[in-house]
């Protein structure tokens, strides 16, 4: 397995969503190696033939009717979000405004 | 009167009886923490209006001539990875810091419908991710038996609060030994269910395929209370097993008579001295009264531990993903939704949850996963075959819990050095299996050891059997910790 480079850490936390400072950047490039260099054991174990296993315990994963059931009222699960407008969760704008080369900016 | 250190099924008899109101025993367990707790960080949370209100509840239907139920009077403590509501709900992690969850997780609603007494939300390393509690983002957690030791974890609250008398009873979760790991280094009793036992709704998410939810106790016959209680199907779950519950307190016989118990040499290698003379007295008292010794292998045992950990983190980077400051929890100040979301999880995880979500995310990625998560998925059933194979030829295992007691904090230089705390644990969640912790002795340094029963999928009624007699013969009876346990 290739040595983990820097830009590759900066990849995963990008797919990750997950800011990491420059040296939490560094310092995960060393640890995540180590760890991987671990799995090595793995790589060589012979498993042509082995089917991947799903569930440790034998289950038929089951679909519900497709019906509305009772659930939280909309007071309440609105109740913990960060910030809201009425019914209505706000977050930063996701697309750049028009005439901006940037992204959007919080409301 | 000190109802510390009763047994919750004492409890529920004595309360039944009208020896104590479930009242005194609040107020007591309530001034206990308050007294105790200072010197050991288990509790996170302590919701005295809810104990109280539950207490005068069952004083009152008992006093009325009403029902009450199975666990009437008995304190419990969650692990703050089970969501509780009107309870701040942390999953010790700054991200969900001032979270009041609006809703009970399932084993919390039948905990409560049982009768027991929730008194609060217990530590815990952030998002169940460790093996010490260290990685809890709020407060280490003492080791009752010695404080300059960690508890174990992740459950490390769960299992020092029980240890120190704290509350009668606890629940943990287990994705990979976090029940059965911090019970053995405080000499309490942890029981992992088998997968799918009982049901995971409302339980923040770690790894979906190997999480359980499961007792710590202080002794065997309580974990099969305990268990009663939540066990069973849940149409949340969509893994939750529609099978029947036994009796489990009628599985309790104290008869190992003919009963097999497999010792797999893989566990036998490198362990403390002491653990390993704990575990020979152990297997010696179960043969003086009647198992036998079936000597097997489980030969793939050594790759259980990189498998889990490529399966636990790919899981946990997918479960994660939900943490991202839109509906609940912590958000940062961004200029933009995506930056919104990196910057409040790049604020609100700890360095180990990071680490995982990145090494899940590694081996998740395009291109890697046939190489990472499906090699590991293929090497689980190898795992699981093996045990396939041993259990024909015995009835449970017994291994170690722990290849040491309880360490120092601070001990692990390295995140794969605490990775190999779990060693003897985590193949138990891979294969789906059931396990115990149970003490067996108290090092030289008087640190507690705990066995470790493994046993076939839905069969925890004879690895309880077996877990008692193993109480009986070699636990630490009425020995108790320095704190809390002091006369």
């Amino acid at each position: 397995m290739p040595a983990l480079t820097r830009k590759e850490v900066e990849d995963i936390a990008l797919l990750a969503r997950l800011h990491l400072e420059s040296d939490e950047l560094e310092r995960m490039q060393g640890e995540l190696a180590a760890i991987l260099d671990h799995f090595q054991t793995l790589a060589a174990v012979d498993t042509a033939d082995v089917p991947a296993m799903t569930h440790a315990v034998p289950m038929d994963l089951r679909l519900r009717a497709d019906v509305s059931e009772p659930s939280l009222p909309a007071e309440t699960a609105l109740a913990a979000a960060p910030r809201r407008s009425g019914d209505l969760i706000v977050v930063p704008s996701s697309i750049a405004p028009p005439g901006k080369s940037g992204t959007g900016t919080e409301p | 009167m000190s109802f510390a250190f009763w047994s919750a099924a004492d409890t529920v008899r004595r309360v039944a009886a009208g020896e104590v109101t479930a009242a005194q025993i609040v107020e007591t367990m309530l001034e206990r923490i308050a007294a105790i707790d200072g010197q050991l960080g288990a509790y996170l949370a302590v919701d005295a209006i809810g104990a109280r209100a539950a207490a005068a509840d069952i004083d009152r239907r008992r006093a009325a001539g009403q029902p009450i139920g199975p666990l009437a009077g008995v304190t419990l403590a969650l692990k703050d990875v089970l969501v509780t509501r009107g309870v701040a709900t942390t999953a010790g992690s700054k991200i969900l810091q001032g979270w009041i969850p609006p809703y009970d997780a399932c084993v919390v609603e039948r905990l409560r419908a049982a009768d027991a007494i929730v008194v609060g939300k217990v530590n815990c390393d952030e998002f169940a991710m460790g093996s010490s509690t260290e990685n809890s983002a709020y407060q280490p957690t003492k080791n009752p038996w010695n404080p300059a030791r960690v508890p174990g974890g992740s459950s490390g609250g769960s299992s020092a609060a029980v240890a120190a008398g704290l509350c009668a009873a606890s629940l943990g979760t287990d994705t990979g030994g976090s029940i059965r790991q911090p019970a053995a280094f405080c000499g309490v009793v942890g029981l992992k269910p088998t997968y799918g036992r009982v049901s995971r709704w409302g339980v923040v998410a770690f790894a979906s395929s190997l999480d359980q939810v499961g007792p710590v106790t202080r002794t065997v016959a309580d974990a099969a209370l305990v268990l009663q209680a939540i066990a069973g199907f849940d149409p949340r779950d969509s893994t939750s097993l529609d099978q029947p519950v036994p009796a489990l307190a009628d599985a309790l016989t104290g008869d190992v008579a003919g009963l097999r118990i497999g010792l797999p040499q893989e566990y036998f290698q490198a362990m403390d001295d002491d653990v390993r003379a704990a575990i020979a007295r152990t297997a010696s008292a179960l043969v003086e009264r009647g198992a036998e010794i079936v000597d097997l292998s489980l030969p793939h045992t050594e790759l259980a531990l990189p498998a889990y950990y490529l399966i636990a983190p790919a899981e946990a980077s997918s479960n994660l993903a939900r943490f991202d400051g839109v509906r609940y929890g912590q958000r940062a100040a961004a200029g933009d939704l995506t930056e919104m979301y990196a910057r409040t999880r790049g604020a609100g995880f700890g360095p180990e949850v990071k680490r995982r979500i990145m090494l899940g995310t590694y081996a998740l990625r395009s291109g890697y996963y046939d190489a990472y998560y499906k090699k590991a998925q293929q090497v689980r059933t190898l795992i699981k075959r093996d045990f396939d194979k041993a259990f024909r030829y015995c009835d449970v295992i017994l291994t170690p819990t722990t290849p040491t007691p309880a360490f120092a904090f601070g001990a692990k230089a390295t995140p794969y050095d605490m990775y190999l705390a779990d060693v003897f644990t985590l193949s138990c969640n891979l294969a789906g299996l059931p396990g115990i912790s149970v003490p067996c002795g108290l090092s030289g340094d008087g640190l507690p050891i705990g066995a470790q029963l493994l046993g076939k999928p839905l069969d925890e009624a004879t690895l309880l059997r077996a877990a008692q007699v193993v109480e009986a013969a070699v636990g630490l009876g009425d020995r108790r910790p320095p704190i809390g346990g002091a006369a």
